[in-house]
């Protein structure tokens, strides 16, 4: 406490003083929280603006019909056709290819690393791990066109030189990191008490972790299996680079596609004039895209709530 | 309390050591466990009865660091359950135990109580029904949970959730059932229930009680240990324990308990 008067205790109207200070000084920070956490929101809100106005002008001139139905994707040409079931087709296999990659895979290492690894080789794994995480997206894009593919041709020698396969593929790996970080996570969260239980009842250190720590992990798994949909679906430099830009309705990852998000680097990156139907869209893709991790969140959230851990 | 005066050994402690590390949390323990008998160990906390409890089925094996000395001889094989080429599981598959905050796995009711039965490779059903609705019964709770076998077990009581771990504990019929504690965590209720379920327990397993409860210790149990900073004090007939102890510090402590 800082005024002190002569007989060495605090006056009354002093604390006064410093408790109204305190306040202010709280208020003050919580409105700069608030305004932090406004920033974010307002952001979205405005994205969300911007995708919706734009894509009402998009809509009033193609039917939300012809855009779900309509099989092929030619906004440029003369006779243009807005079939999105085309860009679809093409994130759908690649996500997929992709998701058949990341979700087993970084479910086993994580696993590992919170079942079996000791503590040293964790320490060491788990930044690795990590640092993958960090490496940008267009050398995977790269790596996948360069190495990937051409090792791939050898096994499949009708693999032409873009393919959601090769992308896929590397999309998987890049995507590894992430699903496994959390996975960890949410297994390290699982109450050491749990373990003892199945390990008292004679269970090997297999049995407990895929019969008791995975299940209680289990919306934890969920979460970090949403995040690595929302990341495959968002996913763009590698699948501009290695899947080719071809809009092309497959559901066959052998073959070369675009997806949604290599459309609109695609679109964006040419000199469309502003307000156009082929400008316009960029926003409809871009709404479509959004709908499909809005989907996965909402899945995501309802499987939380299904299965909440109950320790 | 009806003792009789010849009880078969079913477990043994030979001059048994354990460390923490380099912490030794057991000194020299010397004490004998009778078939089909119930075991209390008391003793102020942090005086071992926990380590000493999950020596019998070998918990520290699961952390780096324990050490065990000396010997837990268990018959009728008088098989020492830490020599270094006994495996754990095996121990483990013998011996079951209960802990002190109710445990139960994150499945259904039935799976809970079935688990034990399919670690052991059991999966035919009509056997799976049989014995676990034994094991429920054999707890006490199959009245409670026969109607919503299906249910998550998180969605028990506290006391009940209790009991069913006793149930997957019973289910595989185990030869010594540990309880570290087991009504720490209950109601006056509910451990009564518990308590009820000791007595009638020990017609089929023999078992080993930690407590602090003194007179839960002597309700139920023929036999009681006092430990004090890892060592066995005393160990005798609860009786004898209870109303004329040999060792001074076991007469302070449980009249300081008993009030
Ligand atoms: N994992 C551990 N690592 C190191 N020391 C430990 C560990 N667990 C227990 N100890 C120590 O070993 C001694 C015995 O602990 P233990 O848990 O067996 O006591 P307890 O009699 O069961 O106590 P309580 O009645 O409180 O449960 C204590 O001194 C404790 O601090
Ligand atoms: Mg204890």
């Amino acid at each position: 406490m800082s005024a002190n008067n002569s007989s060495g205790l605090p006056q009354v109207s002093d604390r006064l003083a410093y408790n109204a200070m305190r306040n202010w000084r709280e208020r003050l920070i919580e409105g700069l929280l608030l305004a932090a956490a406004a920033v974010s929101v307002l952001t979205t809100l405005g994205i969300v603006y911007v995708l919706v106005s734009e894509s009402v002008h998009f809509f009033a001139k193609v039917s939300i019909v012809d855009f779900l139905t309509d099989t092929q994707w030619t906004p440029l040409f003369d006779d243009a056709h807005f079939g999105i079931m085309v860009l679809i087709s093409g994130t759908l296999v690649s996500s997929f290819v992709a998701l058949a990659v990341a979700i087993p895979m970084g479910t086993i290492i994580a696993i590992y690393l919170s079942e079996f690894a000791d503590s040293r080789v964790r320490e060491v794994a788990k930044p690795i791990l990590e640092l993958l995480g960090g490496i940008p997206t267009i050398v995977f894009g790269y790596f996948a066109l360069l190495v990937v593919t051409p090792i791939l041709q050898t096994i499949f020698p009708s693999l032409p030189g873009f393919s959601l396969l090769s992308a896929g593929l590397v999309m998987g790996i890049m995507i590894v990191p992430y699903v496994a970080s959390l996975s960890e996570d949410a297994m390290r969260a699982v109450p050491m008490s749990m373990r003892e239980g199945a390990y008292a009842m004679g269970s090997t250190k297999l049995y407990t972790a895929i019969h008791v720590v995975v299940p209680a992990a289990v919306s934890g798994l969920a979460a970090s299996y949403i995040l690595g949909i929302s990341r495959a679906v968002g996913e763009t430099m590698i699948l501009a680079v290695a899947a080719g830009m071809q809009p092309n309705l497959t559901w066959n990852p052998m073959e070369q596609a675009a997806t949604i998000t290599s459309y609109i680097v695609q679109v964006a990156l040419g000199d469309l004039p502003h307000g156009s139907i082929g400008y316009q869209t960029i926003f409809a893709a871009g709404l479509t895209l959004l709908m499909i991790t809005l989907l996965f969140n909402i899945l995501g959230q309802w499987l939380r709530a299904k299965y909440r851990e109950a320790y | 309390m009806q003792i009789h005066d010849n009880p078969t050994l079913k477990a043994e402690a030979r001059n048994l050591n354990f460390f923490y590390g380099e912490a030794k949390a057991l000194k020299n323990i010397n004490m004998p466990i009778y078939d089909k008998k119930v075991t209390a160990l008391i003793g102020p906390s942090g005086c071992g009865k926990s380590t000493y409890l999950r020596s019998f089925n070998r918990m520290h094996d699961l952390y780096p660091g324990n050490r065990y000395e000396g010997e837990i001889r268990f018959f009728p094989d008088n098989t020492n359950l830490l020599a270094a080429e006994v495996d754990p599981i095996e121990v483990r598959m013998r011996i079951g135990m209960v802990f002190q905050k109710p445990n139960p796995f994150p499945k259904s009711i039935f799976e809970n109580v079935a688990y034990g039965l399919r670690v052991r490779g059991e999966n035919n059903k009509r056997v799976l029904d049989d014995k676990v609705e034994h094991a429920l019964k054999g707890a006490a709770i199959w009245d409670e949970v026969k109607d919503r076998l299906a249910d998550l077990a998180s969605n028990l009581s506290g006391g009940q959730q209790q009991r069913l771990c006793i149930a997957r504990a019973l289910a595989t019929d185990p030869e010594l059932l540990l309880f570290d504690e087991p009504t720490s965590a209950l109601d006056p209720i509910a451990t009564g229930a518990i308590e009820e379920l000791i007595h009638e327990l020990k017609k089929r397993v023999t078992i080993l009680i930690v407590t602090h409860n003194m007179q839960q210790a002597a309700r139920v149990s023929d036999y009681t240990a006092y430990m004090f900073l890892g060592e066995m004090v005393e160990f005798g007939k609860t009786d004898e324990i209870f109303i004329k102890p040999k060792d001074k510090r076991t007469e302070d402590y449980i009249t300081g308990r008993m009030g």
